[in-house]
């Protein structure tokens, strides 16, 4: 992995800023539950949806060169960081011209050049990476913070926790954000978690901190106080950020209609909406204006992932050896 | 000329690349007082930013070494036991190897997994005597088993040195060797190439790892007692394998003896067998040496020894492929 270059595309964290990142986010994922539905993406996403003010937030708070890693509910940290929505859209349908040429999908976007490390589909596994990341950064002289992104569910798994102990233990730069939605799939935090999430980060001595997930403005001051406590040399932060997922764990969710939640409960936690909260500081015109670009944006990206070619068959295993390696073929 | 062992064939090697190229770390539990000899004296010469004594927390630290590789480190990761790679098989097989084909190539994860002593160090029973080579050949990594010490400083170099995980078993049972040579004759040892220990005409043996020796013990008194002619082929590397080396030998030879410390099913040993009897000459079904199906290593000496292949079931082997034809 090389260093991030030519860095322009993070959006700003003023007002406007996040707004506009919050907004790209929801209309994304209305957008690429539609293609799921038309059958344009495969296999279905894991939407991001009512929990955008996460993602804007602490992205919000980094630098371009910052690292992130990201989960298999991680279209919001993508954006957020700054990756082509139009490449990540022709990714998640599965194309050559996707971020990952079509190789990664929802669950695996990442875009190294603007300091995206990866989405990990296994809950939890990413943290150490992110910790190994910033470790070595650090060691190369450079002053980057790497953000590693979960759920609640990550923190009942055990590397994760090796993971808070490594980074506490060498003061690594590397800032643990857990998005706590309420569920792990469709189990109840409640259900699954012993004593408290913040809980687990103060055992091994990490500054742990829980806010208001809803609220892009107050991510982004809880963010920038641990990316920086990082950045000075003060090892790793958690942020639990409280939030709600607004629509399925998963698209198969909208066919299989699992109960695991009643309509007014969804109802209730659908009640402070992110996005809405983050329109009320931003002038009308402005916001109009936001919300223009991102259609347009949006209705590009969408014909460039339709338009887009399919990747080569016979070129299926492309990148799975740095040395172009050729593994042999499955028939003779 | 000077005597170097296997063990510190391997330390000479991490001291060489350490010094080469400071992006190469090593990281490992007790590797500051090189518990296992292979670190021995690096703490003092690198420091502790660059030898890494880690809590025991496999998962975390292979994980970490996957991160530190994707962002400009070179880790070599030392397990002191090779059923601690059960423990971390998600973070070799479905992170650190995935993560270049899963980001389209934008990301490299240069690692390497070090196990010294794997397999059987006698009465260390059932959780410490493990071989698994095969698992990671398997999954697709790199895999190297060195028989030597010339080989297990080249192919550690290799493995150090190539941009993709890369898998070292230094076998208990080939630990104590040592050659005779040249230190300055030390070179790199490419990932994937074999090596003819013996040239022969009667039958190809292909040992992997510690059992080149008992393979070239045979040999010699299969030579003087029956003046049967046993080629030894080392692969070296079990992934990528060196088809074009063993079909060469199976053009002189056509006949085929493996023995592989794996468990039967699914072991290295199958695959050379069926790539051998799909693409190369055989003249008589081949036969394989190895684990019992499912084994799981006893404790007592004689029931430890029992489970191992040896060098009594592959002389066996060998005159039953030359009674066949």
């Amino acid at each position: 992995m090389t260093a991030p270059q030519g860095l322009s595309d993070a959006p700003p964290a003023d007002a406007a800023g996040l707004y506009r990142t919050v907004r790209l986010i929801r209309r994304f994922e209305e957008r690429a539950i539609e293609m799921v539905r038309g059958g344009l993406i495969p296999g279905g996403i894991h939407p991001y949806i009512g929990q955008e003010a996460v993602a804007a937030g602490v992205c919000g708070a980094l630098r371009p060169d910052d690292l992130i890693t990201s989960t298999h509910r991680g279209h919001g940290h993508v954006l957020a960081k700054g990756a082509d929505p139009v490449r990540m859209l022709a990714e998640l349908a599965g194309r050559e011209t996707g971020l990952n040429a079509g190789r990664g999908g929802s669950m695996h976007a990442a875009d190294v050049g603007v300091g995206i490390c990866g989405a990990n589909a296994i809950v939890g596994a990413a943290a150490a990476i992110a910790t190994g990341v910033a470790w070595s950064q650090r060691r190369a002289g450079h002053d980057r913070v790497a953000v590693t992104f979960f759920g609640d569910g990550a923190v009942n798994q055990g590397v994760l926790l090796e993971a808070l102990n490594l980074a506490a233990l060498w003061r690594v730069p590397v800032v643990f954000v857990c998005e706590n939605n309420g569920f792990a799939a469709t189990m109840r935090v409640e259900d699954t978690t012993a004593g408290s999430i913040t809980g687990r980060a103060e055992a091994f001595g990490i500054p742990a901190q829980t806010v208001d997930g809803m609220d892009p403005q107050t991510v982004l001051t809880a963010a920038s106080c641990a990316v920086g406590r990082a950045r000075a040399g003060d090892g790793p932060s958690f942020l639990e950020c409280v939030t709600y997922r607004f629509d399925a764990h998963h698209t198969w969710e909208h066919l299989a209609r699992p109960r695991y939640r009643t309509d007014a409960e969804v109802a209730a936690g659908m009640a402070r909406d992110p996005v809405d909260i983050q329109a009320a500081r931003v002038a009308g015109a402005a916001r109009e204006r936001i919300d223009a670009e991102i259609e347009a944006l949006l209705d590009e990206a969408q014909r460039f992932a339709a338009a887009s070619p399919e990747p080569d068959p016979s070129r299926a295993l492309d990148y799975l050896y740095s040395d172009g390696l050729r593994s042999r073929a499955g028939t003779a | 000329m000077p005597i170097l062992s296997y063990l510190r064939a391997l330390n000479r090697a991490l001291g060489a690349e350490m010094e080469r190229d400071p992006a190469v770390c090593v990281l490992g539990e007790d590797i500051g007082v090189a518990v296992s000899n292979v670190t021995t004296g690096l703490l003092k010469r690198f420091g502790p930013e660059r030898v890494l004594d880690m809590p025991i927390s496999e998962q975390a630290f292979t994980s970490f070494a996957t991160g530190a590789a994707m962002s400009g480190s070179r880790p070599v990761v030392e397990f002191q036991i090779p059923a601690l790679l059960y423990l971390v098989f998600e973070q070799i097989a479905n992170q650190a190897h995935k993560l270049s084909l899963m980001t389209g190539g934008q990301v490299k994860v240069p690692v390497t997994y070090m196990l010294p002593r794997s397999g059987s160090r006698a009465g260390w029973a059932g959780q410490h005597s493990d071989h698994p080579y095969s698992l990671f050949a398997h999954v697709g990594i790199k895999t190297v088993v060195p028989a030597t010490p010339a080989d297990a400083y080249g192919l550690l170099v290799s493995a150090i040195r190539d941009d993709d995980p890369v898998i070292l078993f230094a076998p208990a049972g080939a630990a104590e060797r040592r050659e005779d040579l040249d230190f300055a004759t030390l070179r790199p040892v490419p990932i994937g190439v074999g090596r003819v220990h013996r040239p022969g005409t009667d039958v190809t043996v292909v040992a992997v790892g510690h059992l080149v020796h008992d393979a070239l013990e045979v040999a010699g008194e299969l030579a003087a007692s029956s003046g049967i002619s046993v080629e030894v082929f080392d692969p070296r590397t079990l992934y990528p394998f060196d088809w074009a080396g063993l079909a060469a030998s199976l053009e002189r030879t056509g006949r085929l003896v493996v023995i592989d410390d794996s468990n039967r099913t699914c072991g290295i040993g199958g695959e050379i067998i069926a790539t051998a009897a799909e693409e190369m000459r055989l003249i008589v079904p081949p036969k394989r040496v190895t684990r019992p199906d499912g084994a799981v290593l006893p404790f007592a000496r004689a029931l430890d020894l029992a489970v191992q292949p040896g060098p009594g079931q592959l002389r066996a082997a060998i005159e039953a492929v030359i009674k066949t034809g």
